[in-house]
């Protein structure tokens, strides 16, 4: 008898009604917009301090480097002593004094520069002031050299190089970009959502075992049948959750920049400068255009088609441990032990998705882990954007799918065995006893 | 064919634990059959295996003659002794679901549901959550989430735990019930008094082998000790107790009774019959209480694992 469906549809329906869950798919994008909102005021807080630093240069020729911007004022002071002038700047109550000691030979010697304030100064602050002296510097010595400042600055040039496939694709930097964020996303989302839903699953294992119904479940359905129908029922309330958190997440993203539009643009300010500025110039429009163009390159077909099954086989991997870790314990507190070897090679997947997959896409070491199959779904989705070979896709997805009916089949011994097993947390040792019986 | 269910010589291994060692019992058509033993003997594994939720290592389990097919789960009812229900699932709901998982149609199972929660007098609970019910009221949902299939095997462990003396004599009624409208009942236990009270066979395991089956009136017959218990009226109580001591095997007895001077069990030899006992004493003195000794479902219970 197929119960499979009846039992998908309980576990759906369970998860779905549930207040806790209803709350979460509701309340998660508020406050995950709400938090980037928040991060976003802050820093433009942050941004918005003016500050007045007073400036003594005992050499007379920096000073003129300072110039107040909207939010930095700079007080050059000329004739007081190092003393008086620390005093001066404390009550002012300056954010502090920047005193550059006297120096006789600009050209050969660097003069000794020292910052004083009350609060140490954050690196953005003192690398500014820096750069500042350092050109002011290297200026004069290459004035006093009989070279042409200006000379210099019109010889200045930016080069773009475009990029061109063999067989004629234009592709651009922003094309590495894209497949990155592609490839990223798509593997980050598997890790979340094996570690969300995976974990519900553990827990309603848990919750039926508890609640001691499991041994009626067991009398009427396959224990593997009561298995997979939680791991698909849950899946589906994932995949539901999810698109819900999607859209009202994108919809409050326009509702919120709708309301603080203005604010925003203001507190994007500079980058949103840069863009306009760019858009302007005709390179960089370009590279835009290509930009664009190069998204309706990626591989859209291929990607969807392995994102969906990659996705679902390594979900399934997943939740099959997952669902076998339920039923070795009584209690979620016992569950840590056995967590720890679920977690590490997934944790593992996305630490070489993250710093191999973005150096090399198609170098060893992603190669391997991609077709290792507790990491290919993970690495594979990441390297897939940069054009992976039908054949090894396909091979590293059958490598997946064989290890995911071995796990399923270990999940369901364990699974059979420790849904009917009360009181003890069991050893690995007990484990693999179990398989046995 | 008599015996709807015959268990063949039965082991099951749990690593080097043997749970049940060649265990074969025959549950006779229409009757409640009580599956006896301390705890841990191995019941409960023999029921998990008849209800195919475990697989026996070697020999079979038969039903109606043919072995256990998946299919089967039909025809079985299991009340387990660890039961419980999904906390946070309707009444309505979860019972709907248990039933269709045991091959009801929708339809069918709500219209059954009707009669039963009109029969056990359960009101308005469609609705309500498990954990908003009491203990034994839950205990009623899991009675008639067993019975609701209409299976022609039931068994129950423990069935009586956690229901009040009102409820519970509710549930025996309705056990009485469905037997007589041709379920047979498989019923594990360790409250002796209910088994003397229901159980026409009984099969007793202990440390995983089957130590005694049969029907219970028959191995009563078996285990009793040709002893009866007399009460007489006498004014030389010391006379004839000593008379009745020299002529048979005497025990000291106590029950209750109005004004008896002699108490005693006396056990007959084999050719000995109660007609020549009976006579003896009346010669002797006014028989009060005459009484043969049955031993308890209890008594045979102790007696046999005690001796194993």
């Amino acid at each position: 008898m197929n119960h499979l469906p009846l039992i998908i549809k309980r576990e759906y329906l369970t998860k779905v009604k549930n207040k806790s869950f209803i709350v979460m798919t509701f309340v998660s994008p508020l406050i995950m917009v709400a938090l980037i909102a928040v991060v976003a005021y802050l820093s433009q807080l942050n941004n918005d301090k003016d500050r007045s630093i007073s400036v003594l240069d005992e050499t007379g020729v920096l000073s003129e480097v300072f110039v107040s911007t909207e939010h930095t004022t700079y007080t050059i002071l000329t004739t007081e002593s190092l003393e008086t002038a620390k005093e001066l700047v404390k009550s002012k109550e300056d954010f502090g004094l920047l005193y550059i000691e006297k120096s006789i030979d600009l050209t050969n010697v660097l003069p000794r520069v020292k910052f004083y304030s009350d609060e140490s100064p954050s690196l953005s602050i003192m690398s500014s002031l820096e750069e500042k002296i350092e050109k002011k510097l290297s200026d004069t010595r290459l004035f006093n050299d009989g070279v042409d400042i200006e000379k210099i600055e019109a010889s200045k040039s930016n080069i773009t190089i475009a990029q061109e496939t063999f067989t004629g694709e234009k592709t651009s930097k922003i094309d590495s970009y894209l497949k990155l964020a592609f490839g990223g996303a798509a593997g980050y989302l598997l890790f979340m959502f094996i570690i969300i839903y995976g974990n519900m699953i553990m827990r309603s294992v848990i919750e039926e075992k508890t609640s001691r119904i499991i041994e009626i479940i067991i009398s009427s359905v396959k224990p593997i049948q009561l298995m997979m129908g939680k791991i698909i029922g849950t899946s589906l309330a994932g995949i539901t959750q999810f698109t819900i958190w999607v859209i009202l997440g994108g919809i409050l993203t326009l509702v919120l920049s709708a309301i603080f539009g203005i604010s925003l643009s203001e507190l994007q300010s500079p980058q949103q400068d840069i863009i306009s500025e760019a858009m302007k110039n005709p390179e960089i429009a370009q590279e835009v255009q290509l930009g664009l163009q190069s998204f309706f390159n990626l591989p859209i077909g291929n990607l969807v088609i392995a994102f969906l099954f990659f996705f679902i086989g390594g979900y399934f991997l997943y939740s099959s441990l997952y669902a076998a870790v339920g039923a070795a314990v009584d209690n979620e507190t016992d569950t840590q032990q056995f967590m720890m070897p679920i977690l590490m090679p997934l944790i593992l997947a996305v630490y070489v998705g993250i710093f191999t997959v973005i150096e090399d896409p198609h170098g060893t070491v992603s190669t391997v882990f991609s077709f290792i199959p507790f990491t290919s779904p993970v690495v594979m989705l990441m390297r897939i954007p940069f054009g992976v070979p039908i054949w090894q896709q396909v091979l590293s997805f059958l490598i997946l799918v064989g290890t995911f009916v071995f796990t399923v089949w270990f999940a369901a011994k364990i699974y059979r065995v420790g849904i009917l097993m009360y009181g003890k947390k069991p050893t690995y040792k007990e484990l693999f006893k179990w398989i046995k019986y | 064919m008599n015996d709807l269910l015959v268990a063949d010589s039965v082991s099951k291994n749990f690593g080097d634990f043997r749970a049940l060692n060649a265990v074969s019992v025959s549950v006779p058509k229409g009757s409640i059959f009580g599956l006896l033993g301390p705890n841990g003997a191995g019941k409960t594994t023999l029921i998990r295996i008849i209800n195919q939720i475990t697989m026996p290592d070697t020999g079979q389990v038969l039903l109606d003659g043919e072995p256990l097919k998946p299919e089967d789960i039909r025809n079985i009812g299991y009340l387990p002794e660890e039961r419980g229900l999904y906390k946070s699932m309707k009444v309505g709901e979860q019972v709907l679901y248990l039933a269709q998982l045991k091959g009801l149609t929708k339809q069918e199972a709500k219209k059954r549901l009707k009669y039963w929660f009109e029969k056990l007098e359960i009101g308005d609970w469609w609705n309500k959550k498990i954990q908003e019910l009491s203990k034994g009221q839950a205990q009623k949902i899991q009675f008639i989430v067993t019975v609701l299939h209409q299976p022609k095997l039931l068994i129950f462990d423990e069935p009586f735990s956690g229901f009040d003396p009102i409820n519970a004599n509710l549930i025996k009624d309705e056990i009485l019930q469905l037997r007589d409208e041709g379920a047979t009942v498989i019923f594990s236990t360790h409250r002796m008094e209910s088994v003397e009270e229901l159980c026409d066979h009984i099969a007793l395991i202990h440390k995983s082998n089957k130590v005694l089956d049969g029907k219970l009136t028959d191995i009563k017959r078996q285990y009793k000790t040709n002893t009866f218990e007399v009460g007489l009226q006498t004014d030389s109580i010391e006379r004839v107790s000593n008379e009745i001591k020299e002529k048979f095997e005497v025990l000291p007895a106590t029950f209750r009774n109005l004004n008896d001077d002699v108490k005693m069990n006396i056990k007959l030899d084999a050719n000995d019959s109660s007609n020549d006992l009976l006579s003896f004493l009346t010669s002797k003195a006014e028989v009060h209480h005459f009484v043969e000794v049955i031993p308890s479902a209890s008594d045979i219970f102790i007696q046999t694992v005690k001796n194993n």
